[in-house]
């Protein structure tokens, strides 16, 4: 992510020749900026912000999936108080706790183990950071093997310490595990690799001021290590927070939604095709929109405030 | 360090790394080795992915619109994000701080709540179930990135480079086109890398912008072989499937392993 207070943009340069000739340059220079960045200021205006105004503007209309619309008020609003909504909320904030939890861990243990420049490292680093290459679709579709058939290395295992059939995504708290466990095997090796760039930013000078002071190893992850890293922490918790409130694909491919397991996206995407109310599918993503934006923007203040 | 605690270290890695490896390679075993891989029942064989080769419309026809997809994401990142990251590094123009800010804002809003007006916006402009269309929007979510990364780019090259090509007699086009490209090189594998990651196995724009299944994405394609067969899911073809969709990740991972890493390290993922 990017610091969000607009980046000191260089000063123009142009080359100085005679003042009338630097005159027309100038406006040269400037009618080329406008035509270099003209394709992007399209494809922005077209589908992203007009996209989000019609967002907006479709969740205070009664707009079926196929037919005519007409506003409506805030009546799709009524959408937040459903309970099935109500449900797809907690279920998400639970696994978005529980996920950021683990993965946090797991992806600084990483970083630790493969931050040393020491011979073989990058095998490992690669190695680790390897399924981060898999798509998250295909990472589903795999797991969804491995947790259903037989023979799979899994499930041997479970065998062989005699635990018989286990049902890994059979009930809502077997299938937040099992998931979680997926993300983290999944995502792990990108957090550590964002981990490890804001541990490689840190003065070694200070971890060896604190050794030479006497302090244990442990001293120093707490006292010095950690604090110093607090703002690589926030970008990577405001990822893990935003990626696990956003869970899609995971659930869908892997339960359905079934047991309880559907999260905000997937309540979206029910509202929106299934029950072919897009009015109130925008609505929810209107809500769920601001609540992130609330949310981003008080991580991202945390974040500039600890890196000054 | 001591001998224990490096030999430790090693223990630790090498065990952690087969945990890593083990679904990958236990993916790519059983897709040639499971119960109907070979036609005589055990042993090594293809007929998984046969079989994957005849489902829906063919293998051949989803490998085709994935890359289409990609192609256009990625191109349209490349072009877009070159041309607008040296207008905002150098050259002044009206709106410039704006066009920075708003394009730095798609970070903030994330895309899946935007995904619904905007299939009503694609039926619009007539790109609902169009792979161009997915292409489009998929590129739009690399923009930041994109922009972030020419961005600083160009602002990292010399500025007398670019006052020699014009006093050579280049105009500012012509130098951009045969000067500065060559330097920013680094940087557009590098947005080039994450488009193409981003756009191949993107799974839930598909899913909402593509109606005819013969357009179908391979993830896509892939979902519906698992769960269009309720109760009987062919494993065989679906282990197939996961590792052509895997395959070219990871071979274009690790041939431009030092690019995606240079993506993370230039800043532009710091806070």
């Amino acid at each position: 992510m990017v610091s969000p207070s607009p980046p000191a943009l260089s000063p123009p340069t142009t080359p100085a020749p005679a003042p009338r000739r630097r005159h027309s340059l100038r406006r040269q220079r400037r009618r080329l900026g406008l035509l270099y960045a003209a394709p992007m200021a399209v494809l922005v205006a077209v589908l992203f912000v007009i996209p989000l105004g019609l967002m907006v503007w479709m969740s205070v209309n009664h707009w079926p999936l196929l037919g005519a619309s007409a506003p409506n008020g805030v009546a799709n609003y009524q959408a937040l108080r459903d309970p099935l909504f109500l449900r797809a909320v907690w279920f998400t904030l639970r696994y978005t706790a529980v996920t950021t939890v683990v993965l946090g861990l797991v992806a600084f243990g990483l970083a630790l183990l493969v931050q040393r420049n020491r011979p073989g490292v990058g095998i490992f680093r690669t190695i680790f950071f390897l399924p981060s290459a898999v798509g998250l679709a295909a990472t589903s579709l795999l797991f969804y093997g491995l947790f259903n058939t037989e023979d799979s290395p899994l499930n041997q295992v479970v065998r062989a310490f005699g635990l018989g059939q286990v049902d890994w995504l059979g009930s809502t708290d077997s299938a937040l595990g099992s998931t979680t466990g997926m993300i983290t095997w999944r995502f792990a090796g990108f957090y550590m690799l964002i981990l490890m760039t804001g541990l490689h930013s840190i003065d070694p000078v200070l971890h060896e001021a604190a050794r030479v002071d006497g302090a244990s190893r442990w001293q120093i992850l707490w006292r010095v290590t950690l604090p110093l890293l607090r703002p690589t922490l926030a970008l990577a918790a405001v990822l893990s927070l935003t990626g696990s409130l956003l869970a899609f694909d995971q659930f869908f491919i892997l339960t359905g939604g079934r047991h309880d397991t559907a999260t905000v996206v997937i309540d979206i995407y029910r509202e929106a095709f299934l029950s072919q109310d897009l009015g109130r599918a925008a609505a929810v993503s209107v809500a769920t929109l601001a609540v992130l934006i609330v949310l981003n923007v008080a991580q991202l203040r945390l974040l500039r405030r600890e890196g000054r | 360090m001591s001998r224990v605690r490096t030999t430790g270290l090693h223990v630790t890695s090498a065990a952690l790394a087969v945990l890593f490896l083990l679904p990958l390679l236990w993916t790519l075993y059983s897709s040639l080795t499971g119960r109907q891989a070979a036609a005589d029942g055990r042993g090594w064989g293809v007929a998984n992915y046969q079989r994957l080769a005849e489902y829906g419309s063919g293998l051949g026809s989803y490998l085709v619109n994935t890359a289409v997809v990609a192609l256009v994401a990625v191109t349209v990142t490349v072009v877009t994000t070159t041309l607008g990251g040296y207008a905002v590094a150098r050259l002044p123009f009206p709106g410039r701080n704006l066009l920075f800010l708003v394009t730095l804002a798609i970070l903030m809003v994330p895309y899946t709540t935007i995904l619904v007006p905007l299939y009503i916006l694609l039926g619009w402009l007539g790109l609902q179930n169009s792979l161009v269309g997915l292409g489009l929007v998929l590129a739009v979510l690399q923009l930041p990135f994109g922009l972030f990364m020419m961005r600083n780019s160009f602002a990292a090259l010399p500025v007398e480079l670019e006052e020699a090509a014009l006093v050579d007699g280049c105009t500012v086009g012509g130098a951009l086109r045969r000067v500065l490209l060559r330097g920013v090189l680094p940087g557009i594998v590098t947005v080039a890398l994450f488009s193409f990651l981003a756009a191949w196995n993107e799974f839930v724009a598909p899913l909402i912008f593509l109606t005819d299944g013969a357009k179908f994405t391979l993830p896509l394609a892939l979902f519906n072989l698992q769960s269009g067969s309720l109760g009987s899911v062919d494993f065989g073809a679906l282990q197939a499937g996961v590792v052509a969709s895997a395959l070219p990740c990871v071979a274009v991972f690790l041939v431009l392993q030092r690019y995606y890493v240079r993506g993370f390290s230039s800043g532009a993922l710091k806070g």
